[in-house]
């Protein structure tokens, strides 16, 4: 006797387990009143330079601190730490992306009462980091002047995620003859939603506007 | 590359469904959004790795592609965005700023043995 086949229905987020985390981490983030903010990019986009100098701005008036995900070694966090703002690493070893378990295990009983607001550097990639939510209130997308406009539009999914586009290193936009337009258009033809915004770590310029924004969404904003 | 790590959480739900259920899967369907950030081609390659030495080694991955659906505000409906590097209205252009499907990434069947 030939049986056909029968189909069984599941209905199975395959991310559940991390999407699980996520929302018990936002939950937390949430009655401790501090506001969290992850910053993805390529390797060498700006990230640790950008959040070093953001920890140093905030941190006159705010309470801060990051978590930084690295494949290998602790520099970025060392760097990190330079401003004064406490840092815990989290060495990712062979996985190319933070996820939520990650966050939970890092954060341990860390009373974040004691913040205003958290940042997490994830790992340099473009790709893996867009399928897994850490739990953040926000993510910003790094995209460094150097890099070319058209990333956006080879990298859709971890731009459609963002809510801000920080344009980064602007201090070389010339140098490297940037099309800002062009990249202002792609980043809105994947990701309409997001602000865009173009930094300097290096200089500082553009770095107030981040940090207005940043205090308009914190959690002191929301009444 | 998580696609692997992807391709395992895969066999291992589709296991412990097949367990409970005491079936022999032939095939686990699954629902693939481009915005889910897994990309088919690498996902394909990894569930072969991963279901090797499983009991869904000979198993095939049956891929359902879902279109990106947007709410498009100017037109106040839902409409199919021509592509992830477009996320418009293909009628009137407005960008979408709502997405309502596109991120799957979802098993929604298991084809077993009769
Ligand atoms: N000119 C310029 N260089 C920058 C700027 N921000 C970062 N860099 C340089 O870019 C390189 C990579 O920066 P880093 O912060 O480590 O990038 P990450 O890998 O994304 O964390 C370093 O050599 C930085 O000094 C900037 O605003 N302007
Ligand atoms: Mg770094
Ligand atoms: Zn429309």
């Amino acid at each position: 006797m030939t049986a056909s086949p029968r189909i069984l229905e599941v209905r199975r987020n395959v991310l559940k387990h991390n999407d699980v985390i996520a929302r018990e981490l936002r939950e937390r983030f949430r009655q401790a009143g501090v506001f969290v903010v992850s910053l993805v990019s390529s390797p060498g986009s700006g990230k640790t330079t950008f959040l070093e100098k953001t920890l140093s701005l905030l941190r006159p008036r705010y309470r801060v601190a990051a978590l930084v995900g690295d494949l290998a070694t602790e520099n970025d966090a060392a760097r990190l730490a330079r401003s004064g703002a406490p840092v815990r690493q989290i060495v990712t070893g062979t996985v190319c992306h933070l996820e939520a378990e990650m966050i939970r295990g890092a954060l341990g009983d860390w009373d974040l009462a004691q913040l205003d607001y958290l940042f997490i550097e994830n790992v340099g990639n473009l790709v893996c980091p867009a399928s897994y939510d850490l739990g953040e209130d926000g993510r910003a997308v790094l995209l460094s002047v150097t890099e070319g406009e058209d990333k956006p539009l080879k990298y859709p999914p971890i731009f459609h995620g963002a809510d801000w586009a920080l344009v980064t290193k602007f201090d070389l936009a010339e140098a490297a003859e940037f099309d800002f337009e062009a990249a202002r258009r792609n980043l809105t033809a994947v990701c309409p939603g997001a602000a865009v915004l173009t930094v300097s770590a290096k200089t500082g310029k553009g770095m107030e506007e981040w940090v207005r924004v940043l205090a308009q969404r914190g959690r002191f904003a929301e009444g | 590359m998580h696609e692997l790590s992807i391709a395992v959480s895969i066999v291992d739900l589709a296991q412990e469904e097949a367990a409970a259920r005491h079936v022999r899967i032939l095939a686990v369907h699954l629902k693939l959004g481009p915005l889910s950030g897994v990309v088919r081609e690498a996902l394909e390659g990894s569930f072969e790795i991963a279901a090797a030495g499983t009991p869904l080694e000979s198993a095939r991955l049956v891929i359902l592609e879902t279109p990106i659906v947007v709410l498009c505000p100017q037109c106040q409906a839902e409409r199919t965005a021509p592509s992830m590097q477009a996320l418009r209205c293909p009628d009137c252009g407005t960008p979408a700023l709502k997405v309502l499907q596109g991120a799957e990434l979802q098993v929604t069947g298991l084809e077993v043995e009769a």
